[in-house]
């Protein structure tokens, strides 16, 4: 036991003296939450729309000058042709579409009720909800004013569509992408190069020759950065909560314990990793193209996985980070309780299993 | 045994003062270490004493490294026996690992460690006390005269200190035996000789020291020496003995005449 305390010691100073891994460490969770949360926003100004009116009336025209006098939308031109709302899309700048029907003003009046569609070029998917969120927003705001001017209650049905992505759903909140993404870097690149860096330095020689046990070697690399990553997590949902007023829905125990079976997952993969390579150089860049690249890929929350190929989004089941991504979306977004993700929390364990027993298997008592 | 004749005879010329009987610390039978059809190192067959300096000698790729990593346990012999300090080198590794030092052919101190965090992370994972660990930096540093430097990062210190410390490092829990893996690569000939210095210190306390080397001058430093050529060791004697058997004036002769028929060339 001392042997180790004395290995994890010597873990901490590594780790504490390499003060640029460590500026990337805590530096690059708190970059990517203020750019993804303020940069790369997905509010939307003055995105070019253009309007089918084919009832032409009093409504129509009041509405369209509210979504007019938002900040948000561009009217670029009112046509009354529907085979110019293909022709508008195609052109590619135009974001929106929206359709009043005939008689729109007379249903409103005499139904109480009329419908008005919204076409969104989906092809960029947070772009087109985003806009529909507002378009929709702006009608009604308008119903409401009428509502309150007229004793019966009024009804504009905004009917939305996507063109091009029908099954569009958005990632709208990348915090749990971010997450999945900081945790995977953390452990894997820096557990696989830690390891490697013996390897290179000849001391991993000296410890195979000493008396310590190879396994008690790898647990306590691990450690310092278990603690690094669960310290991040915190860091990470900090700022989303008081930066970006995100809510933190479900049990944040939960949340935790989850992460934490991730972190193992992640470092288990790192293990393995620098098991398989000599260098450095090829532990980085395995690290970045093998876990990095697909993380960001796969796990759904900047390419939406249902819009991909069935062959990649069969692929995709194999990323660990897909599935932490649910569940974190599960537990910190909609609130659900350990029930509603144990399906993915115990594909998890399963993977950290696996890998754990390939890696240690793999780790060579021996330098042949 | 004709062998253990000449050792006694040399080990007296050698100015040693080891006891008449002696232990076998290291004793090979045959070992042998094949890479696919490449044979690294060929049955080799040797004994090593108690307290005894060992030099390993040969050309680049005549085997040294891959001999020395199988005594040390980082490597499984393909056939052949050996013991180590009276253990298996199949079967009992643990406690091989126990009574052995080890210095690589690279630097293998941490450098971002300070030289007090480096003997207390070795001293740590062979299990000393903090008591002993104490007294033992305290001992080394002084030894070393290093105490100025104690706590500054070892990547500070010149190449030949380092080399100094790293040695004393590997025998800071007093190992039975020290593998030494050309520890002197690429350091000046004063700060070898300082180097040796802490060799003979070590082995004066009981230390067996097992040394691979390039240096014909640190051969003759030697107790005795066995010389590799292509995976074999063709001759083992005393420095002295070798060059009389060779009617030659140095090692380094001695060293061209053995390593002439070499087919490996590296």
């Amino acid at each position: 036991m001392k042997q180790f305390i004395t290995f994890v010691k010597k873990e901490f100073y590594h780790v504490f003296r390499d003060r640029k891994s460590l500026m990337m460490l805590f530096g690059m969770p708190i970059v990517q939450i203020l750019l993804f949360g303020f940069a790369l926003t997905n509010e939307i100004k003055n995105a070019k729309i253009v309007i089918c009116d084919y009832s032409n009336d009093v409504t129509t025209q009041q509405i369209i000058n509210k979504l007019e006098a938002s900040k948000s939308f561009e009217v670029q031109r009112v046509v009354s042709d529907h085979f110019q709302i293909e022709k508008s899309f195609k052109s590619g700048d135009i974001k929106l579409v929206i359709v009043f029907p005939e008689n729109f003003n007379r249903d409103l009046l005499h139904l109480n009720k009329a419908q008005v569609q919204i076409i969104a070029d989906a092809s960029d998917p947070n772009a087109a909800n985003t806009l529909t969120g507002y378009a929709t927003n702006v009608i009604r705001s308008y119903q409401q004013e009428l509502s309150s001017n007229y004793s019966a209650p009024m009804q504009i049905i905004p009917e939305v569509r996507m063109l091009y992505n029908p099954q569009l759903k958005g990632a709208t909140n990348f915090v749990p992408g971010v997450m999945a993404l900081v945790l995977m870097l953390v452990c894997v690149l820096m557990t696989s190069v830690s390891i490697v860096r013996e390897k290179e330095r000849g001391t991993m020689e000296v410890l195979l020759v000493s008396p310590i046990n190879p396994v008690l070697v790898i647990i306590a690399k691990a450690i310092p950065y278990l603690l690094l990553s669960v310290i991040n997590l915190a860091v990470i949902i900090l700022m989303s909560v008081t930066l970006l007023d995100m809510p933190v829905n479900g049990n944040i125990v939960l949340l935790f314990v989850e992460s934490i079976l991730f972190i193992i997952t992640a470092l288990a993969l790192g293990l393995l990793i620098s098991n398989s390579v000599e260098s450095q150089q090829s532990a980085m860049l395995i690290s970045m193209m093998g876990m990095l690249v697909p993380t960001m890929l796969f796990t759904g929350f900047m390419f939406p996985i249902e819009n991909m190929p069935v062959a990649l989004q069969l692929i995709s089941n194999i990323i660990p980070a897909k599935w932490y991504y649910i569940i974190v979306k599960s537990i910190m977004i909609k609130g659900l309780g350990f029930a509603s993700v144990w399906k993915e929390t115990l594909i998890l364990t399963v993977m950290a299993a696996v890998i754990l027993v390939i890696s240690f298997k793999k780790f060579k008592v021996r330098l042949e | 045994m004709e062998l253990n004749k000449d050792n006694n005879k040399s080990l007296s010329n050698a100015g040693s003062q080891l006891s008449v009987e002696r232990e076998v610390v290291i004793k090979t039978d045959k070992l042998t270490k094949r890479f696919g059809d490449f044979i690294a190192t060929n049955q080799i067959t040797f004994e090593v004493y108690s307290g005894e300096i060992f030099g390993f000698l040969g050309a680049n790729g005549a085997g040294k490294t891959t001999a020395m990593k199988m005594l040390c346990g980082l490597s499984k012999p393909s056939s052949g026996n050996a013991t180590i300090a009276g253990f298996d080198i199949y079967r009992q590794t643990e406690q091989i690992k126990r009574h052995i030092g080890y210095m690589s052919q690279k630097f293998s101190l941490y450098e971002d460690l300070t030289i007090v965090e480096n003997i207390q992370f070795f001293g740590g994972i062979y299990g000393l006390s903090d008591q002993q660990l104490k007294t033992k930096s305290n001992e080394l540093i002084e030894t070393l005269g290093l105490q100025k430097e104690a706590n500054k990062l070892v990547n500070s210190l010149p190449l030949g200190w380092k080399q100094k410390l790293a040695f004393s490092v590997a025998v800071l829990h007093e190992p039975r035996i020290v593998f030494l893996d050309e520890p002197t690569g690429g350091v000046d000939p004063i700060t070898r000789r300082q180097f040796w210095d802490l060799i003979y210190q070590a082995a004066d306390k009981g230390i067996t020291i097992f040394v691979t080397t390039h240096y014909m001058d640190e051969a003759e430093y030697c107790n005795r020496i066995s010389m590799m050529v292509d995976g074999e060791i063709k001759a083992l004697d005393t420095p002295a003995d070798l060059k009389q058997k060779y009617a030659v004036s140095s090692m380094d002769e001695v060293f061209y005449e053995l390593a002439r028929g070499a087919k490996r060339n590296e």
